[in-house]
């Protein structure tokens, strides 16, 4: 019940009692907001976009140990085979031992320039193969404590740069942080701003002038409780969309995202970088990824969702161009899978898995974490990789270097991070 | 008035129950306390007992007495829902068997792999791909008549309690329709596993659920085999292998013994640990598919026979299908699965925060009558939690909640075709549509946001102009239309 969206509701109930400085500043901005938005949201500055793959995404024939023995022991039928000129339905060297999945090839030239950063053997160090406990502990950024209330990147939209702390003329955009889906996700829960847009299109009163005036004041006052308060953030955030007239976007440098779901999300994601209206938190997710049953190798399953996956990454930065500069793309998935495979041709729920840190400060071109290895004793429980790097260092790392965030143990309470040097 | 409660309450003979069998004996609900006036009484227990609302609602509950209206709602046997059964009689696909939509599916799948065969030769031979369109038509057809149905059921059946436990025990023991072949199964899961099942024994439900081919195949127990340290009852090589994969690989599917014990039975909290689940799962191993057919089988092949221990009782070696069975019943019969199941009818009946006094009186309830689903929800909804000033309106409607309450509020009727199911999907909910077997949230803060609020107020503009693609939509009187679009109508 503690969502953001009380919290102003409340603040619109006092503002018209008269009684909170601080919350009527909030609400004057939100005025601003409507009427020049552009002026007023923090333009070109750093932007975070955090990519979910929900359902466990199977790490090993993502970025392929193409050097490990036992890998290939391992996964008999589903190993992504050795790198080969002869065919493109081999893994895609990397480094000599390590190599990306073929459906990943266009990511290959982000390597090469060396804005791509994969992580290796990272996760969650919580035991559990649940995959809502895993997502959970992934986006509260506490894992095996179920009482966090906020998700990690609320945390770090509260902690800085809320209402209180910025001054005149600096006002919090309503679209600082936004989640391309149809609810707000775990990761983005509590009492800072988020908004959740399916898309653009469908974001308006589909109604007459008078009409919808009628409607976004119903609305935009009343009672203080979840309805109104979301019903509120409904029509600034309208207003502020209607004026930056996204309906004219153009992908730049021929980029072209993939007509998926998860491709037309990544588009938007870039029309509100390049609008200019304060992005600051990018979020959006795309399942698939739970393949217990005939996932398939270099062909079949899980390439056809790595090749959907990749192409809408490769679009999203090529069409950024310069701008990657300042964006930081973050993905992860909740635990890897089964080392072996299963009797099904698919793989089961695992422990440590991989992410990618795309971006132009990224220390891109090395693949970053300890490699345990794969043999018996090396593995987690005699069946999964086992895991060498928490996942809230890697996380930590990029919003301390990237967004310039200071209180990492208020974002990630208990947790000592350990340097990966992955920006 | 008198003619109104005639047709409701004298339709105590078998004769008007239709389908649904009679739970005996009807239950007595005692003299409501509540610290709400009368009418706000019984303006909440039409909100939430129903899908909202229709005219003239509640001047008939008043008639009939909200007591007595309560326990008639508790016995959906004993209504008269013969104009429901007339309206239904139109859906002819929703009694299709589901090995008749196996074949279909094989059918469609034959012809289109031919079609592209014959295609890349020469010019398609036009006979094949009028097959192929036909058994694909047919499934279409089917699978938007299973959705349609689901909302015209919750519009008008008289029933109105038990459709919505219906939909809870759909939501409870989900399954998604676009994982692989989930689709097939689901028609018959609602019609013969959830709907016959929804207001009695809690262990008949979850046996069903058990061994339904929807669940069997959307959570993977179709597929785990005996891990090949463990004897089975029979010679694997024999064994047919499902869905066309991993055909001579054996091995040991965790997914759905997980999820019995997080999601259907103890809770993420219910006290088992990752062993149980793996000794869960091996107890489970052979319950499966017989895939021509689309029914359950057990597969002795399959069925690791070793000695497991679960949740600290001792399953004997050498045995068959009852390891399963005995394991649904420790888990049925478990305190935690009380708890677990009546704090989510708490939640969807009562409030978001589920008082927990009220959780502990009606599981014990679930826990004396032996999982009687119809006497804990009787314990729940006669409460003076549920009757309160904290609960009144207190609820946000989910989009399936609000559409339903907006036919029901203008007398609206789904077509038979998807489009009015994709109203729903749109707001958020796509009917057997959660991917995850977690089911839909069932709280306010999960579904109010700026995005889906847009999305709310243009469906309750569309419904009030009455022109609803997929919706037959009368007149609506203006009053009642400037209502939908509002923010109180978001609340039930």
């Amino acid at each position: 019940m503690q969502r953001r969206v009380f919290m102003k509701n409340g603040a619109l109930a006092l503002v018209t009692m008269g009684l909170s400085p601080t919350l009527l500043r909030r609400t004057v901005f939100a005025q601003d907001l409507v009427r020049g938005s552009a002026s007023l949201g923090n333009a070109r500055g750093k932007v975070l976009i955090c990519l979910f793959q929900r359902g466990a995404a199977d790490a090993l024939n993502v970025v392929v140990p193409h050097g490990e023995p036992a890998y290939y022991r391992l996964r008999p039928t589903i190993a992504v085979p050795r790198p080969t000129l002869a065919t493109a339905n081999s893994a895609i060297d990397l480094d000599g031992f390590f190599g990306l999945h073929p459906s990943l090839a266009p990511l290959k030239p982000l390597w090469t320039q060396g804005i791509l950063a994969p992580v290796h053997a990272v996760g969650s160090p919580s035991s559990t193969r649940s995959h809502f406990d895993a997502q959970d502990y992934m986006e509260s950024g506490t894992p095996d404590r179920k009482s966090t209330k906020d998700g990690w990147l609320n945390r770090y939209l509260a902690l800085r740069g809320t209402c209180e702390d910025c001054g005149p003329g600096k006002p919090d955009s309503l679209f600082r942080a936004v989640a391309l889906s149809q609810q707000t996700p775990r990761i983005l829960m509590g009492p800072a701003p988020a908004v959740a847009i399916n898309s653009f299109e469908e974001f308006a009163v589909r109604a007459s002038g008078a009409a919808a005036e009628n409607i976004e004041a119903m609305y935009a006052t009343g009672r203080a409780d979840v309805v109104h308060a979301a019903g509120g953030e409904m029509v600034e955030a309208m207003k502020a969309l209607r004026a930056s007239n996204p309906g004219q976007y153009q992908p730049r440098n021929g980029a072209e995202y993939p007509r998926s779901p998860f491709g037309q999300r990544l588009r938007q994601i870039a029309q509100l970088i390049k609008a200019d209206l304060g992005l600051e938190i990018a979020f959006a997710d795309v399942g698939g990824w739970d393949t217990h049953v005939n996932q398939g190798g270099a062909t079949g399953q899980l390439a056809a969702r790595l090749g959907d996956f990749s192409a809408a990454i490769s679009a999203l930065v090529t069409d950024m161009g310069d701008r990657m500069a300042d964006v930081v793309i973050l993905t992860m998935s909740e635990f890897g899978r089964t080392a072996r495979q299963n009797g099904s041709g698919g793989t089961d729920h695992g422990h440590a898995g991989c992410l990618f840190v795309i971006g132009g400060s990224v220390k891109g071109g090395k693949v970053h974490g300890r490699w345990p290895g794969l043999e018996a004793e090396q593995l987690n429980e005699g069946r999964d990789l086992a895991l060498t790097t928490d996942f809230r260092s890697v996380f930590g790392e990029v919003v301390r270097k990237h967004l310039g965030a200071t209180a990492l143990d208020r974002i990630f309470p208990g947790f000592s991070p350990s340097e990966i040097g992955v920006i | 008035m008198r003619y109104v409660i005639g047709l409701v309450v004298l339709c105590a003979g078998l004769g008007c129950s239709g389908t649904l069998k009679r739970w005996d004996p009807p239950l007595a609900v005692p003299a409501i306390q509540s610290d709400l006036r009368r009418d706000q009484q019984i303006d909440h227990a039409l909100s939430r007992l129903t899908y909202g609302a229709r005219p003239g609602d509640a001047r008939r509950l008043r008639s009939l007495g909200l007591e007595r209206w309560i326990a008639l709602q508790l016995s959906p046997d004993r209504i008269d829902d013969r104009r429901t059964d007339s309206i239904l009689a139109s859906y002819r696909r929703l009694g299709t068997p589901t090995n008749q939509l196996v074949a279909l599916t094989r059918d469609a799948r034959a012809a289109r792999q031919q079609q592209q065969r014959d295609s890349s030769r020469t010019m398609a031979a036009p006979r094949r791909a009028d097959s192929a369109m036909d058994s694909r038509r047919a499934l279409q057809l089917t699978y938007a008549e299973v959705a349609s149905a689901k909302l015209t059921r919750a519009a008008v059946s008289e029933r109105q309690l038990y459709e919505q436990m219906v939909d809870f025990w759909a939501n409870h023991f989900s399954v998604f329709s676009g994982k692989g072949q989930t689709r097939v199964f689901i028609p018959a899961y609602e019609r013969d596993v959830i709907r016959p099942n929804a207001m009695g024994k809690f262990r008949t439900l979850l046996g069903a659920v058990a061994k339904s081919p929807a669940m069997l195949f959307y959570l993977d127990n179709a597929q785990s085999v005996a891990d090949s340290g463990h004897r089975t009852l029979g010679n694997v090589r024999l064994m047919i292998g499902v869905g066309g994969a991993g055909r001579r690989a054996r091995g040991l599917n965790e997914n759905y013994a997980r999820e019995l014990m997080e999601l259907h039975t103890l809770g993420v909290d219910g006290g088992y640990t990752q062993l149980d689940v793996i000794e869960v799962a091996r107890a489970l191993t052979g319950w499966s598919i017989d895939q021509r057919g689309g029914a359950f089988a057990f597969r002795p092949a399959m069925h690791d026979a070793d000695e497991k221990i679960v949740l600290g009782q001792r399953l004997q070696s050498g045995r068959g299908l009852e390891d399963g069975e005995q394991v649904l019943d420790i888990l049925a019969r478990h305190p935690s699965t009380a708890r677990h199941i009546t704090r989510k009818l708490v939640v969807r009946f009562v409030s978001d925060s589920a008082p927990p006094a009220l959780v502990d009186r009606c599981s014990a309830v679930f826990v004396k009558s032996d999982g009687d689903v119809r006497e804990t929800l009787a314990c729940v909804v006669t409460s003076p939690e549920f009757f309160s000033q904290a609960a009144y309106r207190g609820k946000v409607k989910t989009p399936f909640e609000l559409v339903v309450s907006a036919f029901r509020a203008t007398g609206a009727t789904p077509d038979h075709t998807p489009r009015s199911s994709q109203i729903v999907a749109r707001l958020g909910q796509p009917i057997w549509g959660r991917q995850t077997p977690d089911g839909w949230p069932d709280r306010a803060e999960e579904w109010m946001n700026a995005g889906a609020m847009v999305n709310r107020v243009n469906f309750g503009l569309m419904m009030a102009s009455g022109r609803v693609p997929g919706v037959k939509v009368g007149v609506v009187d203006p009053k009642v239309g400037a209502m939908l679009s509002t923010p109180e109508f978001q609340r039930r």
